[in-house]
């Protein structure tokens, strides 16, 4: 064999290494979390994900009592909210970007969509904190509360702080990842297709719904699940913004009540946690429950993506 | 072609830029370091609440012994003691003491108070100003959600002279497990059956209502931009925001705010009936509802935790050890470490508790031996 020919080898065995390296480091970790887990799953079981009490002090009527239930709903409920809001809009830029905006408007405002990831998520929180709060609580949740306050989501007494406040939040947040995604989806269709549909006279509107978005569909679907997976991991900003109550009072059956995500319980509590409690175990469980809620998110939108880009490829061949 | 000229030349005044600015630092970095003598790094980790006043000890405290360097981090109390037990650190500081199982997983640890830690309930009400009276029992039936009206008659009746507007109650707690939710809740459960029954005493408790929020800027913030808030903070930071807080009635009957100087006689007060030896376990210690007609009732120390033999710690050395009792010795003498206490609004350590750290400092050895203190 020639020294080159081993080099070769030599650099292929070490990317090899590098790329389970990657791998090895997930399966670390969450075998870590589930160690470290494993004595309130053993002690609550099935309560852990089902339960909707969180006392870490034992009394003598109240037991010490670990349920993730309400931040499990507090990340759903404000992630939905932030699909809601962010994913109409998200997909208005993309389109207009691609299909309509002139090209000396497209390169500028692409670029300025995209510069929203790359503010700090703390300052989207002090935003949130100091400004969103009171334009929210001023013209959408006093008025909404005072006059359809019967309505169980729009109960309560309106603070700002709440679940409404978070879904905006990170509604905002999202829109660079779903519309960066979204308009590559829509960029891949094939001119051939557009071509096509106008040649039988569709109108540009019909060539979007019908052909473009339902071409790009599946794409657009996992860029949607990929925001989805940034809003359910984030933690500084919603934090900052939600209330974080605990316990059966950070149930989100309201917009306008204080709750709490599982990032933010964890980011709350876990450094006073005292080492070897129960606690320390629930945090690190809640850990665990959000890690393969987010990696199963993130598998569902790559295979999604992959699909698309694929038969861009097909086609351009 | 321009694009790529622009970007080849940001990269080398880039490239530039850094070259210089690396050796400009390092050349000043050599000048400042080459007269000091060897240097001793002393490291510790712990509790957040007295980490501004650690921090301007220890660069006092470096700039009189430039030998020693002191790096305190504060990432809460639980990290310190956890930090403390597979002996990371030299030294540790928690709000709370050591209960039995970290007793037993860090042996031989002992407990230095070297502040106090003291808890105001701060309030915004419109037209009503500092001293609104409160009782231990009252402010628990608030936090726990059973007086939830401004107006409600345990309130008024305290206050007959005051009107209270019939507005809700938004109560303001920590979000984050903290050593001032701990004092807080642990006054509670004395002044109330009901709470020390249902939610008792905990860095972080199953609050029936209320708004959670992060640090004590977190809650005076809140307490502070929002109507008919109540919340707890430490003393500093109610003391700093100017905040409207309450009287509360101490156990001789008087209604006494919160200052340095009701405190600070609290703490002697409390501490005149007996305190445990350093190596013994501080879990039954209870500065609150300290008993004399001036003292402030929510208040505790917050602590700092070294091992008592030092040749546990991995990397301890004879002069490490000095420089670590000497340390000690100094954050709790009142014209070393406690003299910056008071313009920082912390409470400087009365004389009889910082009697009782120093026999506590003189305890600890390296290989048996006992260390010199100055």
């Amino acid at each position: 064999m020639s020294p080159r020919l081993s080099g070769d080898n030599l650099f292929k065995t070490l990317t090899a290494l590098l790329a389970v390296s990657a791998a090895f480091i997930l399966m670390i970790t969450a075998y870590e979390l589930f160690v470290g887990s494993l004595p309130v799953l053993q002690k609550f079981g099935i309560y852990f994900f089902t339960g909707t009490k969180w006392n870490p002090v034992q009394t003598i009527v109240n037991p010490e009592i670990y349920g993730a239930l309400p931040y499990l709903l507090g990340t759903l409920v404000t992630s939905a909210i932030a699909l809601l809001i962010g994913v109409p809009l998200s997909l208005g830029i993309a389109i207009f970007l691609v299909e309509m905006a002139p090209r000396t408007l497209r390169v500028p405002v692409s670029y300025l969509v995209d510069m929203l990831a790359a503010v700090p998520s703390v300052i989207y929180g002090l935003w949130g904190y100091f400004v969103l709060r009171f334009w929210l609580l001023d013209y959408v949740e006093i008025p909404l509360s005072r006059y359809l306050g019967w309505i169980p989501i729009f109960g309560g007494t309106p603070q700002g702080l709440d679940v409404l406040n978070g879904g905006v939040i990170l509604a905002i947040m999202i829109i660079p990842t779903v519309s960066s995604i979204s308009r590559e989806v829509i960029q891949a269709v094939p001119n051939s297709i557009r071509e096509g549909a106008y040649s039988i006279g569709a109108t540009k509107w019909e060539v979007i719904r019908n052909w473009v978005l339902s071409y790009g569909r599946s794409g657009i679907f996992g860029a949607v699940i990929l925001g989805l997976g940034r809003a359910v991991g984030e933690t500084m900003a919603v934090t900052m913004v939600i209330g974080n109550t605990i316990g059966p009072s950070a149930i989100p059956n309201s917009l306008f009540k204080p709750s709490q995500t599982m990032a933010s319980l964890i980011a709350n509590n876990f450094l006073e946690a005292t080492p070897g409690t129960l606690e320390l175990s629930a945090y690190i469980g809640v850990g665990l429950f959000l890690l393969l809620l987010s990696l199963s998110i993130n598998v569902i939108a790559q295979v999604m993506v992959t699909r698309v880009l694929k038969v861009k490829g097909g086609a351009v061949e | 072609m321009n694009s790529k000229i622009v970007i080849a030349i940001a990269a080398i005044v880039v490239i530039v830029a850094g070259v210089v600015g690396y050796v400009y630092l390092s050349s000043s970095a050599q000048q400042t370091s080459s007269p000091t003598r060897t240097t001793i790094t002393l490291n510790g980790a712990g509790a957040t609440f007295p980490y501004p006043l650690l921090s301007v000890m220890i660069s006092h405290y470096h700039e009189q012994n430039s030998s020693v360097q002191v790096n305190y981090q504060s990432i809460g109390s639980g990290g310190g003691i956890s930090d403390l037990e597979s002996k990371l650190v030299d030294f540790a500081a928690s709000d709370a003491p050591l209960g039995p199982a970290d007793m037993a997983k860090a042996p031989g640890a002992l407990h230095i108070p070297e502040t106090i830690g003291a808890v105001t309930i701060a309030y915004n009400l419109p037209g009503i100003s500092t001293g609104l009276h409160l009782t231990g029992k009252v402010i628990a039936d608030i936090f726990a959600g059973n007086v939830t009206m401004w107006n409600d008659q345990e309130i008024q009746n305290l206050n007959t002279n005051t009107t209270l507007p019939a507005k809700s109650i938004t109560t303001i707690h920590r979000s984050d497990g903290s050593g001032t939710t701990f004092i807080f809740t642990g006054y509670l459960s004395v002044s109330s059956p009901a709470w020390n029954e249902t939610i008792g005493q905990g860095k972080t408790v199953s609050w029936p209502v209320g708004l959670g929020a992060s640090g004590n800027t977190g809650v005076a913030e809140d307490v502070n931009n929002t109507l008919y808030t109540i919340g707890y903070v430490e003393l500093a930071y109610a003391l700093q925001n100017a905040m409207t807080v309450a009287a509360v009635q101490n156990p001789t009957g008087n209604w006494i705010l919160p200052s340095l100087n009701t405190i600070q006689l609290a703490v002697q007060v409390a501490a005149s009936s007996g305190l445990p030896a350093g190596n013994q376990s501080w879990t039954n210690v209870s500065l609150v509802n300290a008993n004399d007609p001036q003292a402030y009732p929510i208040v505790s120390f917050t602590y700092l935790l070294v091992y008592q033999e030092l040749n546990v710690v991995p990397g301890m050395t004879q002069p490490k050890a000095t420089a670590l009792v000497q340390f000690l010795w100094w954050v709790v003498q009142s014209n070393g470490g406690q003299q910056y206490s008071s313009s920082l609004e912390y409470v400087p350590l009365p004389t009889n508790i910082v009697q009782i750290d120093e026999a506590t400092i003189q305890s600890i050895t390296f290989n048996g031996q006992h260390l010199p203190t100055s």
